[in-house]
């Protein structure tokens, strides 16, 4: 598929391990670990804000929602060479899909973390107790086998670095099929995560509420993947003093702000259509986050539109700034601020629980920190 | 048999003239035994042929040590037709409560209906049997209760122990015991059907009576010898006021908060988790609704059980047989959920700003980066984005 292009082959980085980062992000998960540890003898209300209105917080918003697009990466990527067979990209897959390997599996051990009766997990996956018609059935199983289907993909990586030759050729001739699965999967997934909301029907606020949601997270998932690659370019570049891969990143770019456009497109055409555009004007905390968020969707196609712009490593790295924040809102939003259960019920996460969330991203950051040093995913440096 | 047939039938139609009631509320008493009893449909149809046929059986009634209070309840039953119908299904040859002779004349009439219907006659015992120095503790007619009960027993076609007292010994048989007060399945040396309680539901006792009448034979019962379709449930499975307990919602003390919102009376004392009964499906003493003990706010007492009645203080706890309550129990009260509080926003903001701050710094610094990239590549150290040196 990408046999036609030479590219460097990938590498182990080396280096330090035990830095003033790592350090600083090894106490962070530390104390979430901590804080876990409290959750799971006393219970989740001892360290959450949750409640019997708002039975999902952070912890769901957050960590597995966005923790799940936030690791789209690779499947955007994926999407992107193996489907659209754009070869040129193939040596930035490698990272992505371990970013997204880290990214899907704490966001499906996170919801371990978030079950009140964490003991009953394996129900999900018992075709006994298995509710097959629920949407929240669809997601589970969806992510933990997209979690099993990346760590196959990803597993040429550690076939590599501990030389087993035969069994990574004999995997050659089937990943083909993995990887269909790999693109398959997070479509079918991501999209469902938007109909978990759809199913709350009038409890979630018209800005909102639409049966487009599951298109619409859709596309902000892809879009997502590629701005968390332009984001994490730029971060390694600049973190392990490498070259920007900018030519792939001005493609990526031009991608992603076709996409934008699209975007906006079925998401303010949605609320035209549903009559729903005057909400955004009412003096109310969900029209001024409604505003943010939108706000943050506009600011890439502004910052990218002219196509000298995307050449700019500066305008790039904040235009996936901005367009990571903006999918965040938008499931914030979607999930949280406009979720309405009745009078008197309120939610704000509790700092135990946000810690919890740093913690994991900060062990994501961590965890990927060590195996690029460690295993070969980086592309070697053409003139080394 | 169909029902507009019995409706329509001679004998219940002598009979309703004999006890003076409609035949709607006989079929429906007999309709009520047999669910009691928890027999097949057809039944109260078996029930109410055998019941209106005048065969009266004898039945001879004894008392030892009790308080008559069985009787009592049987009688004082504010049901309309039980009284006149115990009374007319029956004939009760011996029984000294209700007799209007007294003394050698009514020994004379027991012996009598003995000799007559031997064999046949249905023998109940009511009240424990005083074992101690050869039982001098109780006699009728300078007779013992041992050699009474013996006596009666050897040609009866069934006995049974109504009450506590002749079910398992009863309140006389409370420690220390001074007559040595035994139940009549211990004198008699074999299980015999009882109906314990103190005193125990008249329903439960007719209708095990009503089942001897109809099938010739008594109910089934469990190892005690207790009919199995009153005393093979928990008191706790069927009560009123499981979901408190479920709940955690207790009443600690007479007359708290929670005694008087209908709590559970588990930690007052209630017996109900280690007793078997039919009591909060039946109820007692025909007065409606939660007419039995719990449902009126005082905890079980364990009257039908040896070894809790009598014996165990009211208001110790009684032991969990089948249900454990779970380990932690939900909230009464039900929070609603606090909002956001200083701490919780300014870590959310140092968590913004933090991110928001650094890449602008890293903005910053590929403001600067040149196209294509430095050759300069020093890889030996990953420092924060923030810290990284100017190329």
């Amino acid at each position: 598929m990408s046999a036609t292009h030479n590219h460097p082959a990938p590498a182990p980085l080396g280096g330090p391990l035990v830095t003033p980062v790592t350090i600083t992000l090894a106490i962070l998960v530390a104390i979430a670990f901590v804080i876990l540890g409290i959750r799971f003898v006393l219970g989740i209300g001892a360290v959450t804000n949750v409640s019997d209105g708002y039975p999902f917080g952070i912890w769901i918003a957050y960590d597995v929602v966005i923790g799940s697009a936030f690791a789209c990466g690779g499947y955007s990527l994926a999407l992107l060479v193996y489907i659209f067979n754009k070869g040129e990209y193939h040596p930035m897959v490698r990272p992505a899909l371990l970013a997204s390997m880290f990214g899907y599996t704490l966001a499906g051990a996170s919801v371990i973390f978030d079950l009140g009766r964490y003991w009953n997990t394996w129900h999900i996956f018992w075709p006994g107790y298995a509710q097959v018609n629920s949407v929240m059935f669809e997601v589970a199983v969806c992510i933990t086998a997209y979690i099993v289907v990346m760590m196959i993909e990803f597993s040429p990586a550690f076939l590599e670095k501990f030389g087993f030759k035969d069994i990574h050729k004999k995997l050659n001739k089937v990943l083909f099929l993995i990887i269909a699965l790999g693109v398959l999967l997070p479509s079918m997934h991501q999209s469902s995560l938007g109909s978990l909301i759809v199913v709350f029907g009038n409890q979630i606020h018209p800005l909102w509420q639409t049966i487009m949601l599951p298109l619409l997270f859709l596309m902000t998932a892809v879009m997502i993947g590629f701005a968390i690659v332009i984001f994490e370019s730029c971060l390694s570049s600049s973190g392990f003093k490498r070259p920007l891969e900018l030519h792939l990143l001005t493609g990526l770019s031009r991608l992603m702000t076709g996409l934008l456009a699209a975007y906006l497109v079925v998401r303010v055409g949605d609320l035209a259509v549903r009559g729903a555009l005057g909400f955004m004007f009412e003096p109310s905390i969900e029209a001024f986050m409604f505003w943010v968020e939108m706000g943050l969707f506009a600011a890439p196609l502004v910052l990218l539109w002219q196509p000298a712009a995307r050449q700019k490593p500066a305008r790039l790295f904040v235009a996936a700034f901005c367009l990571l924040f903006a999918g965040f809102f938008l499931r914030i939003n979607a999930f949280l601020v406009g979720y309405e259960t009745g009078a008197g019920w309120h939610y704000f996460p509790a700092v135990p629980e946000i810690m919890v969330s740093v913690g994991l991203i900060a062990l994501e950051i961590l965890g990927y920190i060590v195996l690029v040093r460690y295993l070969p995913i980086l592309p070697k440096e053409e003139q080394i | 048999m169909s029902e507009k047939k019995i409706e329509s039938s001679e004998n219940i139609v002598m009979l309703e003239n004999r006890l003076g009631i409609s035949r709607r509320s006989f079929l429906q008493l007999c309709a009520a035994m047999a669910a009691t009893m928890g027999l097949p449909p057809g039944a109260d149809a078996a029930i109410a042929a055998a019941v209106a046929s005048k065969k009266r059986p004898s039945v001879i009634w004894l008392h030892f040590q009790e308080c008559t209070g069985c009787t009592e309840s049987l009688l004082r039953a504010e049901h309309p037709t039980l009284e006149k119908l115990i009374l007319d299904v029956i004939s009760l040859d011996y029984h000294e409560t209700l007799f209007a002779a007294a003394g050698h004349q009514v020994e004379a009439a027991r012996r009598l209906a003995m000799k007559e219907n031997k064999g046949k006659y249905l023998l109940v015992v009511e009240g424990a049997i005083p074992t101690k120095d050869k039982g001098i503790y109780c006699k009728i007619g300078g007779q013992t209760a041992i050699d009474m009960l013996k006596e009666c027993a050897a040609d009866a076609a069934a006995v049974v122990a109504i009450g506590s007292c002749s079910s398992w010994g009863g309140m006389p048989s409370t420690g220390p015991n001074p007559t040595g007060s035994s139940s009549a399945s211990e004198v008699l040396g074999k299980v015999i059907p009882n109906i314990p309680g103190c005193p125990p539901n008249p329903y439960n006792f007719l209708s095990t009576v009503v089942h001897f009448l109809t099938f010739g034979k008594l109910p089934e019962v469990d190892h005690l010898g207790r009919p199995k379709f009153a005393y093979s449930r928990l008191i706790h499975e069927n009560c009123e006021r499981r979901a408190h307990f479920d709940a955690g919602r207790f009443a600690m003390e007479f007359g708290d908060e929670g005694h008087r919102k209908g709590y559970c009376l588990y930690k007052l004392g209630c017996k109900g988790p280690e007793t078997y009964a039919n009591c909060p499906s039946i109820l007692f003493g025909d007065v409606g609704n939660a007419s039995w003990p719990v449902g009126t706010g005082h905890p079980c007492i364990g009257c039908t059980e040896k070894g809790i009645g009598f014996t165990k203080p009211i208001h110790a706890l009684a032991d969990l047989k089948n249900v454990v309550p779970p380990l932690g129990f939900p909230r009464i009260v039900e929070e609603q959920g606090s909002g956001a509080t200083i701490a919780s926003v300014a870590v959310v903001a140092a968590a913004a700003g933090a991110a928001v701050g650094a890449a602008a710094a890293m903005a910053k610094n590929l403001g600067q980066v040149t196209v294509p990239p430095p050759e300069k590549s020093d890889k030996t150290e990953g420092k924060t984005k923030t810290e990284r040196a100017e190329p």
